[in-house]
């Protein structure tokens, strides 16, 4: 009877959090899927179920092999270009540097702001001429270029803008993470004769093991989550050059409201995620976290 | 006594490192930089940055002529303490049932949510839509905030918290008649404090920079919060006027700003805590 009771009780604390989550999280995720199976509504033609039609249609799509190309290209840069300036940023934190808070704060800040307001300014520092960039470019006779107008470049500002964002926000974990490394540690390499690089290699590093693949989880997911900056910077643009998967869903499903293929582009991104997650629990299957 | 750290550089290569980091954070300090310069400075010096340029406040006051701002503010924070409210009280009662509470199917329903971190509403955004039009709340403040309310951040943070409170405790508790939800609020809640803070400070400067979802979800003055505000404000209405984009930038982000200057060691240590599992 006692146990009967606690059952309840258990059922009643957690049900109002699991039927809000249900509604948002994981009804939208297989209605997704299932949608996919069916035409976009128009006017009076109710929506009918059309089997793979819309999963062929993106297979035909130009425009959904860009931004999926365009995805990986900045997972490719944004990943490891953010976990190492993050890594290196915390390490100088780290020792006892003139203004280390300042330099936290500096390094922190990005974080803290909203990425649709900072990315304006970022569209003035690549305005071509008379934007920041240009005018130090110019100091050295380089000639103009249209940073965010041509497609060979776009993408690369959009990834340059999304590392200065995050880079600041995993350094504090490693920053946590280093100063959890006993001194003790330290001293011993150095009795050794170690070298500061040798001790980083085979001390720091492996120790910092578990931060790295942390922040590898959440900047892999962040490259399928963090596209407010291509709203302000380039729209996707020049020929779709910059666009990303998020981005084009946005595009599908707000612009041009063909809802059933939006649907369809967004379960390949779950796929994605789910894939994302499965590299985490294999990563991570020895040391599980959720316990 | 603070022991001394063998590696902590000395000599060139300190004087090298402190070139290093200062080069890098004047970099990742710039943009901010400039916008305050140029929001202070008449519009003629947005690209010229001598230091005898006058100061005025200017930009501001016609930003916040051309555009709704202050509506745009107080939407913002309905939205973040909307969503914060819920947020507390829905992951509260959650991760208590789940941290004291071995009920049968316990471990899945756990997982179900967990499920969350992976699968964010941030990337549900076509069904979503789909749910808050036939629901009728297309354009309002709880659309925006509904879909984060059960935050799985929220419930796994205080659950892992929950946890380390002595059993001993709860048991006192229970000993004197107090019901669950009593124990809750004088043991569980008091004890978790700090974490609270910090999933606050998390949870608001998160959402006041949400952009996505309140961009799809409004469509009027009256529900659009800054973010969607700014945005339309600079690409639509201003053309390339940088002082005032740069203006109502700054009064977008200002709370955030000045917040964080002023609890600065709060909101890196929260950040942290936050994100550590």
């Amino acid at each position: 009877m006692k146990r009967f009771s606690l059952t309840i009780q258990g059922w009643l604390l957690v049900l109002p959090a699991l039927s809000v989550l249900v509604v948002f999280t994981h009804w939208p995720a297989l209605a997704t899927f299932i949608d996919s199976f069916y035409s976009t509504p128009k006017g009076r033609r109710p929506s009918r179920f059309i089997g793979l039609d819309n999963y062929e249609q993106m297979v035909g799509d130009p425009v959904f092999w860009k931004a999926a190309t365009n995805n990986l290209i900045f997972l490719g840069g944004t990943v490891p270009l953010s976990i190492a300036l993050s890594l290196i940023m915390a390490l100088w934190v780290n020792d006892k540097l003139k203004g280390r808070a300042a330099l936290r704060m500096a390094f922190f800040t990005p974080t803290i702001l909203p990425m649709i307001a900072v990315a304006n300014i970022w569209l003035f520092f690549f305005t071509p001429q008379y934007g920041l960039l240009e005018q130090i470019t110019g100091l050295f006779g380089a000639p103009s270029w249209p940073w965010l107008g041509s497609d060979k470049t776009a993408l690369f500002c959009v990834i340059i803008v999304a590392v200065w964002k995050e880079a600041g926000f995993f350094m504090i974990f490693y920053l946590a993470a280093l100063q959890q490394i006993s001194p003790a540690l330290g001293e011993a390499a150095s009795l050794e004769g170690a070298s500061r690089w040798m001790f980083f290699r085979r001390v720091q590093w492996p120790l910092l093991m578990p931060t790295t693949l942390f922040i590898l989880i959440n900047a892999m997911i962040n490259a399928f989550r963090l596209v407010d900056h291509v709203f302000v910077l380039t729209h996707g643009g020049p020929n779709n050059s910059s666009t990303l998967l998020l981005y084009y869903i946005y595009e599908v499903g707000f612009k041009y409201w063909d809802t059933a293929y939006a649907a369809t582009l967004t379960t390949v991104l779950l796929v994605t995620l789910g894939l994302i997650a499965a590299i985490q629990y294999g990563l991570l299957e020895r040391r599980v976290h959720y316990r | 006594m603070e022991r001394q750290n063998p590696y902590q550089p000395k000599g060139i290569a300190l004087t090298l490192e402190t070139i290093g980091a200062w080069a890098l954070a004047i970099i990742w300090i710039l943009p901010l930089a400039y916008a305050v310069w140029t929001a202070f400075h008449p519009p003629e010096f947005s690209t010229r940055f001598i230091l005898s340029a006058p100061l005025t406040l200017d930009n501001f006051y016609r930003a916040l002529d051309a555009a709704p701002f202050a509506r745009y503010a107080l939407n913002t924070f309905l939205l973040v303490t909307t969503i914060l409210a819920g947020q507390l009280l829905l992951c509260t009662l959650a991760a208590y049932g789940f941290a004291r509470y071995d009920f049968p199917g316990s471990g899945l329903l756990f997982a179900l949510v967990l499920a969350q971190l992976m699968i964010m509403p941030d990337v549900l955004i076509v069904e979503n839509y789909r749910t808050m039009s036939r629901i009728g709340l297309v354009d309002t403040i709880p659309a925006m905030a509904l879909p984060y309310m059960a935050s799985a951040f929220g419930i796994f943070l205080l659950r892992q918290t929950f946890k380390t409170v002595p059993i001993e405790l709860d048991d006192a508790a229970r000993v004197e008649g107090a019901s669950a939800l009593q124990i809750l609020w004088r043991v569980y809640i008091p004890l978790a404090k700090p974490v609270y803070l910090a999933y606050a400070l998390v949870s608001v400067s998160h959402h006041w920079n949400n952009f996505l979802w309140p961009l799809i979800i409004t469509n009027s003055v009256e529900a659009r919060p800054l973010t969607v505000g700014l945005q339309i404000f600079a690409s639509t209405d201003q053309g390339i006027d940088w002082s005032i984009i740069c203006a109502a930038t700054l009064l977008s982000a200002a709370p955030l700003i000045i917040g964080f200057l002023l609890f600065q060691r709060q909101f890196v240590q929260s950040f942290m805590r936050a994100g550590i599992r």
